[in-house]
């Protein structure tokens, strides 16, 4: 190991030669790392390095094909998260690893049941248990709520005091910051240094340069499921260390040039939309975007970006307000007309949308345009025409597959969202919406999808973009409008906004009423 | 998520032997080792029924009469052909639904209906020409069948509620509405029990040996045309993928709710066609009683030929010919081993195939299809309102 | 007051439903004990998909159950019955032979639902259609075995007998039909009660209900907690093929002394139906079952002694199949009426994986 850190103490965790195969994948090839206690070591490595399955491992959620694991020096057997548990270690996973429905005391005391009697759960006392943990970091936690009501960053507290009440020592978090403001993201950081200071051992894994940098005593990155080196933050850099994740050196920022913004495309008008739920997530989003221009939309997740998004695209009625489209109203539209004037969608989840994993990518390249010529003579298919379309598709965008005829799902998640931005992007598009179009993806597809997005809007195509990244954003919009609890609560100049200001807003809508636990959509 | 799907399932007509070997292994397995369960279910129940000698070979003779019942000549064969009939047309009916998603359990009182609005016309028209008693026959048990696939589709369409409940609520209340049919409306008079009059002209003509009805060329059109529907049109994509990702579907325009209806429509009409062929071919009349094993046959008979027209047919014919050769079994066997040992059989063979993963495992079975085809759309949008 | 009914009552349509309503009050406290016993199979029924679904498993096969159980239990009780013998006691008609023919029913039920466990958890079948194997499998082997055994037409094992309360009971005024409904029972239709008030309780109270719930909504954070998600979810279905087969039990034990082929039918998709309208609740369930069983046992009563008046009248031209279809087609208005408001678990029918590839 090519490590420059200097052993102080003995560690409090140590993972050796950790290897995993799954089929077609080197997923972990023979990582070693270890943390020690009042230590934050920080393991980064782009998505799809390796980092989730080798904490998975850890956690008990994998069985590595080789290595050991020690803890406090000795070699132990973790089978399953109960032997995780039973040494000690807590993971705050990247999706959250709480039930919904269920309230915040019962979701901290799952597994770990305070009993009264044989049968009977002991309530009162998991409640006092939580109150008092919630008071040492200064949160006020009611344990009734019901944890689907919470905004996200209070649902992480909530998974930082289960670890807590299970007195565990070593704490795992798997990109903690992804969906939290820069505030939010302070306001952990504050968490773990305490944390820290109290003798946990803390491994933070995370893609993001400037916050390891920031946060680590340690940095060990790994690439393609291997160890490329351990630094401490004060002899590195970000460009060494993007160099060391990627293997190359990154052009850490997209090159968005000038825009030429022309007529308006979309114009959404005092747009009111519900969830699922019936409760009014969308409350009077005004938005325009012209053409030849990137407006990006930033926002906390859950403030109603995927119901705007999902109306404007036509999957979702708005309850009133007005949609148009290159001076059309579409408010009443279904996707499929609007798909023919012109819009493009790259849905945020695009297993569950943008793509019939069990079709074949022939299929799938014709989704939205199966029943028009040349791709159907009337009611039947033209299967030479829907050939052709797929290898074009797969050429020009660079999709990584076998043949046009395999199934999508044997696909790695890259090339799935290539062949969408191939199906999407392709053609005269007049309105394009991207919904966390680069989310776990590895950093040349993000370079790829960036670069493609970038020369449709100077192709006069006009981009509306949605990220829960908030640097996304940041780096190709040419207007940034910041929504908060449904409504647009400001709009800046993409060049020269400001991330602290966006942050806030994100975080507050501007009014300065931070800290409460409830989510907007509840 | 399903990946283990072939990419272009019954688009290749003519298959390559390893790709058949793909197809069949797990089914084939799968019955041989129903034999060998239904072997032993023989010998138990020879321990169960007293006043018999044991006799160790009696799965064999069993078997074999089965067999002979089935193809030994062209009455067995005709027979096994006027058996499988109806279950292609019904498995079709299921197989169909299965592609959009859906689970037609429904197909007994599509069945039912098809036959009851068959009978209809037939006795209406039994005097008229052939010509036009047989269409306008099969075309009511079309529509017969159409309302009651209408009905769940419906109503899965505009509440959500779940087809594998209602279609089973419906085939019970087909069964009510036949006995009242029977019973009155179509009641022959001077009758002792409730049966209607005789279809006369719209009965289907015998086209092979003794009692080989036309049904057969009927299925068969079927067959091509749910083939060419599902693999070759439009709509049919649209079909599949509703069954493969309702989401994708209404993200690339398409209207699950309304495919929804459409194929339970199009599966009743081809549960009702089965109903007419049975009730215009073989018995010529209807009786309150007019209870087949179709319907349930019908969903073995889609599992097992995993959904595709051309499995269908096959399976159609294996489970046709036990249900002709077990008359014949039953004699053999001295009444001892009752008919329903069929349904044992049949029952045997799915299991097998629903622990095809197992099977696989055991033998080591590399590039084989799985035994069942995933439907996870239908638990999927079990209680929800989701399409 | 009098002025306003009887302009009510002009109106033809709402006269109707006014002398209906109005029977209904009346017919009601006469038949409640039969409308309990109606509901006692569908509700086991339900509170066996409730057990199941809550921890993610979707079980179709409750009617197969149900239907082996009651061959079980009866031929069980057919072959222990001259070696046991006894006569029925003053409780409930109990034999040392019932006993055992229930014992047998209710491993049996446990028995066919850890396959479907089996099938659904570790093979990770479809689970519905390995519910509907087990139903073609259940129904083939007892159509079979029923075949083979009318031969010898052998004689049953009795039934578990009604308790019979003291007649002033139903003469309390208001709930004195409550009352008579909850014991003119057998010992099965009366431990129905019993069960939904302990598993309601259970469900939401006690660590091996929350551990339930954490599963059938998100298996992952459960297992990441240490809960064995795989065991939680084969303990449950397990120990729910008991609750169906009680519901088989009570068809050949309690309802009837015999077995039919087919006596189930549909009940256990009706109490499916129940458990959906019931919203996965086992108090919801046992409310759903008695709605459900409410019209057939209006159907019967209004067939064998029709109500007076113009609503009579009306009812009188129905056919008597209408009044038997009534409580499928009730299944059905209620569910497509009721649904999409009723939620299932969020894992409800999807197999859980421990170790899957990092995406």
């Amino acid at each position: 190991m090519t490590s420059d850190v200097q052993v102080t103490q003995a560690p409090a965790l140590e993972m050796r030669g950790i290897t995993k195969r799954y089929p077609g994948v080197l997923a972990n090839a023979g990582i070693s790392l270890d943390v020690r206690p009042g230590e934050i070591h920080a393991l980064l490595g782009e998505n799809g390095a390796g980092k989730t399955t080798l904490m998975n491992i850890l956690y008990g959620l994998a069985r590595p094909d080789a290595g050991e694991i020690l803890v406090d020096g000795t070699p132990v057997e973790i089978t399953s998260p109960h032997d995780a548990i039973a040494h000690r270690i807590s993971m705050v996973h990247q999706h959250f690893m709480l039930v919904p429905v269920l309230s915040v005391s019962d979701n901290i005391l799952l597994g770990e049941e305070p009993m009264a009697g044989p049968i009977f759960l002991d309530r009162a006392r998991a409640h006092r248990r939580i109150r008092e943990l919630g008071k040492t970091f200064g949160w006020e936690i009611d344990p009734d709520q019901r944890v689907e009501s919470l905004s996200v960053g209070w649902q992480q507290r909530v998974e930082i005091l289960k670890a807590l009440y299970r007195n565990a020592r070593i704490l795992v978090l798997d990109e903690p910051t992804a969906v939290l403001t820069p505030q939010e993201t302070k306001e952990i950081f504050a968490v773990l240094r305490r944390l820290r200071a109290e003798g946990y051992a803390i491994i933070f894994i995370s893609h993001k340069l400037h916050e390891v940098l920031e946060i680590a005593d340690r940095i060990t990155v790994i690439r393609r499921g291997k160890v490329v080196g351990s630094r401490t933050p004060a002899a590195t850099n970000e460009e060494d260390l993007a160099e060391m994740m990627v293997g190359r050196e990154v052009n850490l920022t997209a090159d968005r040039g000038t825009s030429h913004p022309g007529e308006v495309i979309l114009r959404v008008e005092q747009v009111r939309v519900k969830d699922d739920r019936r409760s009014e997530v969308v409350q009077g989003v005004d938005l325009e975007v012209r053409s030849g221009e990137i407006l990006g939309i930033a926002g906390v997740a859950g403030n109603g970006q995927d119901e705007l998004v999902e109306a404007i695209v036509g999957l979702r009625r708005p309850s009133s307000g007005r949609i148009e489209l290159a001076g059309r109203d579409v408010t009443h539209a279904g996707p499929r007309q609007r798909h023919r004037l012109g819009v493009g969608f790259v849905p945020a989840d695009r297993h569950r949308f943008g793509l019939v994993l069990s079709f074949p990518l022939t299929d799938n390249f014709i989704l939205t345009d199966y029943y028009e010529p040349p791709y159907a003579r009337g009611i039947i298919r033209n299967e030479a025409a829907i050939d052709a379309r797929a290898r074009r598709g797969i050429r020009d965008y660079d999709v990584r597959t076998p043949s046009a005829t395999v199934t999508t799902g044997t696909l790695s998640g890259g090339n799935q969202q290539k062949l969408i931005v191939a199906r999407e992007f392709d053609g005269e598009q007049r309105l394009l919406v991207l919904d966390q179009p680069t989310r776990g993806l590895d950093v040349g597809s993000i370079e790829f999808i960036h670069g493609q997005t970038i020369a449709k809007r100077d192709a006069g195509t006009a981009i509306l973009l949605v990220s829960a990244e908030l640097d996304e954003v940041l780096e190709l919009s040419d207007r940034i409008a910041v929504i908060y609890r449904g409504q647009i609560v400001a709009v800046r100049d993409g060049r020269t906004a400001d991330k602290n200001e966006i942050g806030i807003l994100m975080a507050t809508g501007g009014s300065g009423a931070s800290g409460s636990p409830s989510s907007p959509a509840a | 998520m399903t990946t283990e799907r072939p990419p272009s399932q019954g688009r290749r007509l003519v298959a390559l032997p390893a790709t058949v070997w793909a197809a069949v292994a797990l089914p084939f397995i799968s019955i041989v080792l129903a034999l060998l369960v239904g072997s032993i279910v023989i010998l138990a129940s020879e321990v169960i029924v007293p006043g018999h000698p044991f006799d160790v070979t009696l799965p064999v003779t069993a078997y074999a009469a089965l067999f002979e019942g089935a193809f030994g000549g062209l009455d067995p064969i005709v027979n096994t052909i006027r058996a499988a009939t109806p279950l292609v047309l019904a498995g079709l009916a299921v197989g169909l639904a299965f592609k959009a998603g859906l689970f037609n359990i429904g197909a007994q009182g599509q069945f039912l209906l098809g036959a009851l609005g068959s009978v209809t016309v037939g006795v209406a028209l039994n005097q008229a020409s052939p010509f036009i008693a047989i269409p306008a026959a099969l075309l009511a048990g079309m529509l017969a069948g159409a309302a009651w696939g209408f009905i769940p589709g419906f109503l899965k369409a505009i509440s959500g509620a779940h087809e594998v409940v209602t279609t089973i609520m419906l085939n019970y209340v087909a069964v009510s509405v036949i006995a009242w049919a029977v019973s009155g409306p179509l009641d022959q008079p001077g009758s002792p029990s409730p049966i209607t009059a005789q279809v006369g002209n719209a009965a289907l003509p015998v086209i092979i040996g003794r009692n080989g009805h036309l049904g057969v060329l009927v299925a068969l059109a079927a067959v091509l045309a749910v083939g060419w529907l599902l693999f070759r049109t439009t709509r049919g994509f649209e079909i599949r993928t509703v069954g493969a990702n309702p989401d994708a579907a209404r993200y690339a325009g398409m209207q699950p709710r309304l495919i929804v209806v459409l194929t339970m429509s199009l599966a009743g009409v081809l549960a009702g066609l089965a109903g007419a062929t049975v009730v215009l071919g073989v018995t010529h009349y209807m009786m309150a009683s007019f209870g087949t094993t179709v319907g349930f046959d019908s969903i073995a008979v889609a599992l097992l030929g995993r959904s595709s027209p051309v499995g269908i047919v096959f399976a159609a014919i294996l489970f046709g010919a036990m249900r002709a050769g077990a008359p014949l079994m039953q004699i053999q066997t001295g009444s001892l081993i009752p008919a329903e040992l069929v349904d044992v059989l049949q029952a045997t063979i799915l299991l097998f195939l629903a622990a095809h993963e197992v099977i696989r495992h055991i033998l080591k079975l590399r590039g084989v299809k799985a035994g069942l085809e995933t439907t996870d759309t239908i638990a999927r949008t079990y209680g929800r309102e989701s399409v | 007051m009098d002025g306003l009914i009887q302009l009510l009552y002009s109106v033809p349509v709402l006269g109707l439903l006014f002398q209906f309503v109005g029977y209904v009050i009346e017919i009601v406290p006469r038949i409640a004990p039969i409308i309990l016993q109606n509901a006692t199979p569908i509700a086991l029924a339900a509170l066996c998909g409730v057990m199941c679904e809550r921890s993610g498993v979707v079980n179709i096969g409750i009617e197969g159950i149900m239907i082996a159980a009651a061959f079980v239990g009866w031929y069980v009780g057919v072959l222990v019955q001259p070696a046991l013998g006894g006569d029925p006691s003053a409780f409930f008609g109990v034999t040392p032979a019932l006993l055992v023919a229930l014992g047998a029913a209710l491993l049996a039920g446990m028995l066919i639902s850890l396959l479907h466990a089996w099938l659904s958890i570790t093979v990770r079948a479809d689970q519905i259609i390995s519910g509907t194997i087990i139903n073609i499998a259940a129904f083939g082997l007892t159509g079979y075995l029923n075949t083979l055994i009318s031969t010898t037409s052998p004689n049953g094992a009795g039934a578990f007998t009604r308790f019979r309360p003291p007649p002033e009971i139903a003469d309390i005024p208001v709930v004195g039909w409550i009352a008579e409904m909850l014991l003119r029972q057998g010992p099965i239709a009366m431990s129905l009660i019993v069960i939904v008030i302990v598993f309601q309780v259970l469900l939401f109270r006690s660590r091996w209900g929350l551990r339930t719930r954490a599963v059938g909504e998100h298996p992952r954070a459960a297992e990441t907690v240490g809960i064995d998600v795989i065991w939680v979810r084969y303990r449950n279905v397990v120990l729910a093929g008991a609750l169906a087969a009680l519901a088989g039990a009570y068809l050949s034990m309690e309802g009837t002394n015999s077995f039919q082929q087919g006596m189930t039918a549909g009940r256990g998709f009706i109490g499916l139906a129940a458990m959906i309208v019931g919203r996965w609740t086992p108090v919801g369930a046992l409310g759903a079952a008695l709605l459900f069983a409410s019209a057939r046992a209006l159907g019967d009563s209004i067939s064998f002694a029709r109500p007076p008046g113009e609503l009579g009248t009306l009812l009188g031209q129905l056919p008597g199949q209408f009044f038997d279809a009534l409580p499928y087609l009730v299944t059905i208005i209620v569910l497509a009426g009721l649904i999409g408001r009723s939620i299932p678990p969020a894992a409800d029918g999807q197999p859980y994986e421990r170790e899957k590839a990092a995406a």
